[in-house]
């Protein structure tokens, strides 16, 4: 596969945030391909020509019947043209070589209802918990101050402990009973929690912008390469985005948001090149 | 059989939407609910096993986390009341459609013609609520009528009938065959105004007659018979010259012959097309000046306007509005209007890829507590209904919010105004060629693509071209997809970059006969068979199918030889295209159905046959007087004024639409210390290797038309500058967009005040032309909607003469914009130009139920140069904040500025520039133009000052760390002071819970 990291960013039906994400991964140092999910599905590329998967934001389907519910039975169920395989299989395949997948917004609810979140005990592709709508029954665009739990296994995170993020989205509330609610507390995989002005988790809103257990923001799976999230890394990887760039002195010229996907591909350089 | 599917939440699980509608019935209402819980309901309606209807219900259809589910069995216990709420037959299900693809993804079988999956929703009302009541909350919230249908059962009944039965809203066509009417014109006149009337053609007499002379001449008939017609026209012929001679569609008052008399100045005017007179002529002017410099590189004869960017980019701008449709249906309406100029501005040139959304929208009071007259829906579900279809059209297809206003005044409960508007970019050449032109061939195939075509939105063209009445069509309404649509434009960009068509443009309003036929304009003629149309059900006769304005449809002009690749691309990403036929320069608008002709009308009368309107217009000034106010409690008067519709907070809905997706919005709608402060407009980065930035922002003011629309349009256009340059915008970078709403200005027995309202007309385009002039400021794009009237029996509402003037333009660097929160205390306080004595029309006035007479009036040399100064000490990094002055004047722009940065700010008015010697209240809230507040560290003062030497900047104050805000009075003595927290809290108190 030579020595560049390579990126994909899926698109089609209702993903919109794939060109951001696509400039994300570049600026993180990746070579990265925005590719509609006909490509996938007539066998042209394949996922295995890659490293670095990102389910990015949108409406897939229109979350018509909740949030990439549609969008995950397509996944399941599809095809790919001309092969032995089905989607579900390359991803399955790219999940036990190691790789790394990361799902914003939508492709967060895309990972969690297709049960790659949180995974526990390696058990892909069975849903175990869920992304419903936010306590105020609306979509909200707002940012908010998340914190990072330093003993996550999560490979995007690691060194970070503060960030602040826009959330953008109508069902952003994290749910799980309370057996998977446990395991994932046990097992740190609570990555990232909406928090207060003093960075301590918090279930008050807005901070706390759609009522989520136990304040969850974003979690992975047991190998840290998995990784969902609700608020939207790919559109902090500059200055501007900031909401008050123009009255904070002495932020910094990269994005927050930006660091996820550096972490993402040093591990990649690191481990799999 | 039909399946009924049954969704439901489990026990231990929140229903957030329940509490939501609980809490909406309660506020649009006043009653009071213990508890809604929801249930979602799939009818599927073709065969399927148990064991697959398990799988559907298990798999996509439910959530094992938090739900559950029955199926053929009821799923609803303990409740008063149940209502379930469904689509009318025909209406656009895309939660239905979803549902169908989900399971044929299952299953691996497609479903037949004819089979489908339909949603409702069952609403568990609890509380002390009977049959009545129930069906008082149905009416009055849950359902509209056009659209939907339902169920109410109380718990006895519900048992009794073992739930709610399955019943199938599939489109009841009949058995009837399609076919092709002849319709006799000759007949007598009232004759002929019947046919209009019944078949919804909004045609005139004059208009009917032409048609009828036309049908008549022995050389027409000639051709027609060899084309195996007869004599008389045909249904399908009708439709097309009533959607192309419509209103909505040809502009016939802009293109009207106007006598116009001013009786202040005695002055008579004979003026031939407002458009051209005034509205291109301006542009070609200022283009003219402009020399090198001009910006425009497409306007007026496309979907959008074009101007240049960088080198290598063009911006694109269209706004429209949606008026009439979002009356009848608010979501539907309002949605399929964001999506709707989606289209427009995706459809310009070869295509351009979205970028932005801005959304005006002008309504009544949303607790308006008068009685409404029939069929208007109070204005809070109005409110309620558009917001959320352009939530959904916006945030689906991935588009920022970026802009927008709300203007209330209770003459919109007559007619909302939705203005959508959309900016695109586009690279300035593909494949070699300029990418805001394009031009159908002859030969080129006829290409359809996108959605299928159903009876949704017929007459939506010459509906909206007429006042709401007691006869206005449910067809006129249709929902928008956003999905399908943002799937196609994945497509079409795609097919763009490989130059697989010529041409390309939107299936708005008149559907294909306006698609086409605009189209074949190019080649002069085209061939269409509209029995290889693709449609959603059967049944649609063929001038149906030509005029259906369903939605999410471009028509692309292929060339032959592409045909194939573009079909290819278009099936693999899974979006509809079908070849219907091919442009010709015939001279003919042909169309045919199963190989018969049906339409066989010349080009040249179909678009230059209809005849020119004569329209009288005479201004007589309104009689109005300034009032005589006592000296004003200046703390309360401003808290009155920050929680006055018009000025507080619109924080509720700006947060409910994405306004960063794409990654672009660098300057946001809310900004300051706590994200939550009134930006004046809005900048998009939308490169990611360039800092170049496109700043979009907007003017409008009706209530300044009750005195002179002379002046409300100077005004527009001075308020969208400002905002514009406010952010730092580039004064002499930018072009301007005109979208009309006004009242019917045609003098007629329904309208005997006509003569004002054109004379209104007029003025406005004076205005226009005058200011678009002197600000240098082309018109690249606009739109007008001239039937914003209500009338029904005796009542009559007319909405106030409105213009929404967009600017659309750029800044050089991103990293120069300013945004309008005080930034540090400290900072001095500058107030640039100069407040007069014009209270009239302002915000202050209406508080007291007074107009006053003093219209702002706009002195345009001095705001460019002022314009000018302020871009300078942009580029220079001198100013802190920037912020325009608008409704409620000095005083609120003070409040604004000083909340959304979190900082006190105390000013002295007798540092303001008012030569005429004002009392302190008009200084604090005149509504006079072209000023702005800025605050600019004091180490930049010198610098600062220099740049406006000559002008009026006056330092009024200084901006502080305590948290008030403190207005000294012209004679120096404190006249106010003000908690932060509490103007802060005044402003932000009436749509909070929106």
């Amino acid at each position: 596969m030579g020595k560049n990291v390579k990126a994909i960013v899926i698109t089609g039906n209702g993903t919109n945030c794939e060109r951001e994400v696509a400039t994300a991964c570049r600026l993180a140092g990746a070579e990265c391909d925005i590719v509609h999910i006909a490509e996938l599905l007539a066998g042209r590329v394949q996922l295995d020509d890659y490293h670095f998967l990102n389910l990015a934001g949108g409406f897939l389907d229109g979350d018509d019947l909740g949030s990439a519910k549609a969008g995950a039975n397509r996944l399941k169920s599809a095809r790919v043209k001309a092969s032995e395989d089905s989607l579900a299989d390359q991803l399955q395949r790219f999940i036990a070589d190691g790789k790394l997948i990361m799902g914003v917004c939508n492709g967060f609810q895309l990972m969690v209802k297709l049960g790659l979140l949180p995974a526990l005990d390696g058990n892909y592709l069975n849903q175990s918990s869920t992304l419903s709508h936010n306590d105020s029954g609306r979509f909200e665009d707002r940012w908010c101050e998340l914190v990072v739990d330093p003993q996550s296994p999560c490979v995007y995170t690691s060194g970070l402990d503060r960030l602040y993020l826009p959330v953008r989205h109508g069902e952003g509330k994290f749910i799980a009973d309370k057996a998977t609610m446990q395991a994932i507390e046990d097992k740190k995989l609570a990555t990232m929690c909406y928090a207060d002005a003093n960075g301590d988790p918090t279930m008050d809103y807005p901070e706390n912008p759609n009522g989520s257990v136990n304040a969850i923001a974003g979690i992975c799976d047991e190998s840290g390469r998995l990784f969902g999230l609700m608020p939207h890394p790919e559109a902090y990887t500059h200055r501007t985005h900031h909401p008050r760039w123009t009255r904070e002195k002495g932020l910094p010229e990269e994005g927050m948001g930006l660091w996820l996907y550096k972490n993402g591909v040093d591990f990649i350089r690191k481990e799999l090149l | 059989m039909a399946h009924r599917i049954l969704v439901g939440l489990k026990d231990e699980i929140r229903d957030a939407r329940g509490e939501r509608v609980k809490s909406q019935i309660r506020q649009h209402l006043g009653i009071e609910l213990r508890q809604v819980r929801t249930i979602d309901v799939y009818t599927v309606d073709t065969d399927l096993s148990r064991q697959e209807l398990e799988a559907a219900a298990a798999g996509p259809f439910s959530d094992p986390v938090i739900q559950t589910y029955a199926i053929d069995e009821p799923l609803a216990d303990g409740f008063d009341m149940l209502v379930e709420v469904g689509f009318r037959p025909g209406v656009t299900d895309n939660v239905g459609r979803t549902a169908r693809e989900a399971i044929e993804y299952q299953t691996g079988r497609p479903f037949a013609a004819g089979e489908s999956v339909y949603t409702s929703v069952q609403y568990l009302l609890e509380g002390d609520v009977d049959k009545a009541m129930a069906e008082k909350i149905v009416s009055g919230f849950l359902a509209n009528n056009l659209i939907q249908r339902y169920t109410i059962m109380d718990a006895d009944e519900f048992s009794a009938c073992g739930g709610v039965p399955a019943s199938v809203p599939k489109v009841d066509v009949g058995d009837h065959e399609a076919e092709v009417r002849d319709i006799d014109l000759d007949v007598s006149d009232d004759e002929l105004l019947r046919i209009s009337r019944d078949g919804m053609l909004a045609l005139t007499l004059e208009e009917m007659k032409i048609i009828q002379s036309f049908a008549a001449d022995p050389e027409v008939q000639k051709q027609r018979v060899e084309v195996g017609l007869g004599a008389s026209l045909t249904d399908c012929e009708l439709e097309a010259l009533a959607q192309t001679w419509s209103e909505h569609c040809k502009h016939k008052i802009f293109s009207a012959a106007i006598d116009y008399e001013d009786t202040t100045t005695g002055e008579k005017q004979q003026i031939n097309s407002l458009f051209k007179s005034y509205i291109m002529r301006v542009t070609a002017d200022v283009r003219e000046r402009a020399g090198d410099d001009d910006i425009c590189l497409s306007v007026f004869k496309d979907n959008a306007g074009v101007i240049r960017f960088t080198d290598d980019w063009s911006i694109v701008f269209k706004v429209e509005t949606h008026n009439s449709p979002s009356a009848l249906d608010p979501y539907g309406g309002a949605l399929t209007g964001i999506v709707g100029v989606n289209r427009d501005s995706f459809g310009t040139g070869l295509g351009a890829r979205l970028m932005f959304n801005t959304d005006v929208f002008c309504f009544a009071s949303p607790f308006y507590d008068k009685p409404l007259p029939p069929r208007l829906l109070h204005p809070r579900r109005i409110f309620d209904g558009v917001v959320e279809g352009v939530e959904h059209g916006g945030n689906k297809s991935g588009i920022p919010t970026v802009n927008g206003s709300l203007v209330f005044d209770d003459r919109f409960a007559g007619k909302p105004l939705v203005y959508c508007g959309t900016g695109s970019i586009m690279p300035a050449e593909v494949n070699g060629k300029p990418c805001h032109e394009k031009q159908a061939l002859v030969g080129d195939r006829i290409v359809m693509v996108g959605g299928r075509i159903g009876k949704d939105g017929i007459h939506g063209a010459t509906f909206s071209s007429e006042e709401l009445h007691e006869g206005s069509p449910v067809t006129a309404v249709q929902i928008g997809d956003p999905i399908t649509q943002k799937k196609m434009f994945d497509f079409l960009i795609i097919a763009r970059d490989r130059g697989l068509y010529n041409a390309i443009t939107d299936n708005g309003a008149g559907g294909l006969s306006s698609s086409v036929g605009e189209m074949a304009e190019d080649t002069g003629g085209f061939e269409m068979h509209l029995d290889r149309c693709p449609l959603k059900y059967p049944g649609l006769q063929p001038w149906e199918i030509l005029i259906s304005e369903a939605q999410e449809r471009m028509t692309l002009a292929v060339p032959p030889e592409k045909l194939d690749a573009f079909m290819t691309l278009s099936k693999e990403m899974g979006v509809e295209s079908t070849d219907l036929g091919q442009f010709t320069d015939s001279g003919y608008y042909h169309c045919l159905y199963q190989e018969k002709t049906v339409t066989y009308l010349p080009m040249e009368f179909l678009h230059d046959g209809v005849p020119q309107l004569q329209i009288p217009a005479r201004w007589v000034p309104p009689k109005v007087s300034e009032p005589q106010l006592s000296a004003p409690d200046i703390d309360a008067t401003l808290k009155q004024l920050l929680g006055s519709l018009n000025i507080c907070s619109k924080e509720s809905v700006v947060r409910r639409y994405d306004h960063e997706v794409q990654a672009g919005t660098v300057v946001k709608p809310l900004t300051g210390v706590v994200n939550d402060g009134p930006s004046d407009a809005a900048v998009v980065r939308p490169l990611a290797d360039s800092f170049a930035g496109v700043v979009t922002a907007h003017g409008i003011c009706p209530r300044f038309s009750d005195l002179d629309t002379y002046h409300m349009t100077a005004n527009v256009i001075d308020e969208a500058l400002r905002n514009y340059v406010a952010v730092g915008g580039n004064i002499d970078h930018v072009a301007g967009l005109d979208n009309f709403c006004w009242c019917d200005p045609v003098k007629s027995e329904k309208t005997p005040d006509g003569e004002y309202k054109a004379a209104q007309l007029v003025r406005s385009n004076q205005a226009l032309y005058d200011y678009c002039l002197d600000f240098g400021v082309p018109l690249i794009s606009g739109k007008d909607s001239m039937k914003n009237d209500y009338q029904i029996g005796d009542t009559k509402i007319s909405i106030p003469p409105t213009l929404l003037f967009s600017v659309i333009g750029k800044i050089d660097d991103v990293r120069k914009a300013t945004t309008m929160d005080a930034k540090q205390a400290g900072d001095l306080v500058y107030l640039l130009g100069e407040t007069r004595d014009e209270l009239g029309g302002s915000e202050y006035y209406a508080l007291h139920s007074e107009l006053g007479a003093n219209v702002p009036q706009v002195d345009a040399a001095a705001a460019m140069a002022r314009y000018r100064a302020v871009n300078a000490a942009q580029k220079e990094g001198l100013i802190a904040s920037c912020h325009d002055l608008s409704d409620g004047g000095l005083a609120v722009a003070l409040a604004e500025t000083a909340f959304a940065g979190g900082l006190g700010i105390e000013a002295r008015l007798d540092h303001v520039y008012a030569p005429q010697g004002l009392d302190d209240a008009t200084l604090l809230f005149s509504e006079s133009a072209s000023r702005l507040l800025v605050t600019v560290s004091p180490e930049h003062r010198e610098t600062f000052e220099s740049l406006f030497a000559g002008q009026s900047c006056c330092c009024i104050g200084e901006v502080i760390d305590d948290a008030v805000l403190r207005i000294n009075g012209d004679n120096g003595k404190q006249l106010s002071e003000s908690s932060l927290d509490d103007l802060k809290a005044a402003w932000q108190a009436p749509l909070k819970e929106m």
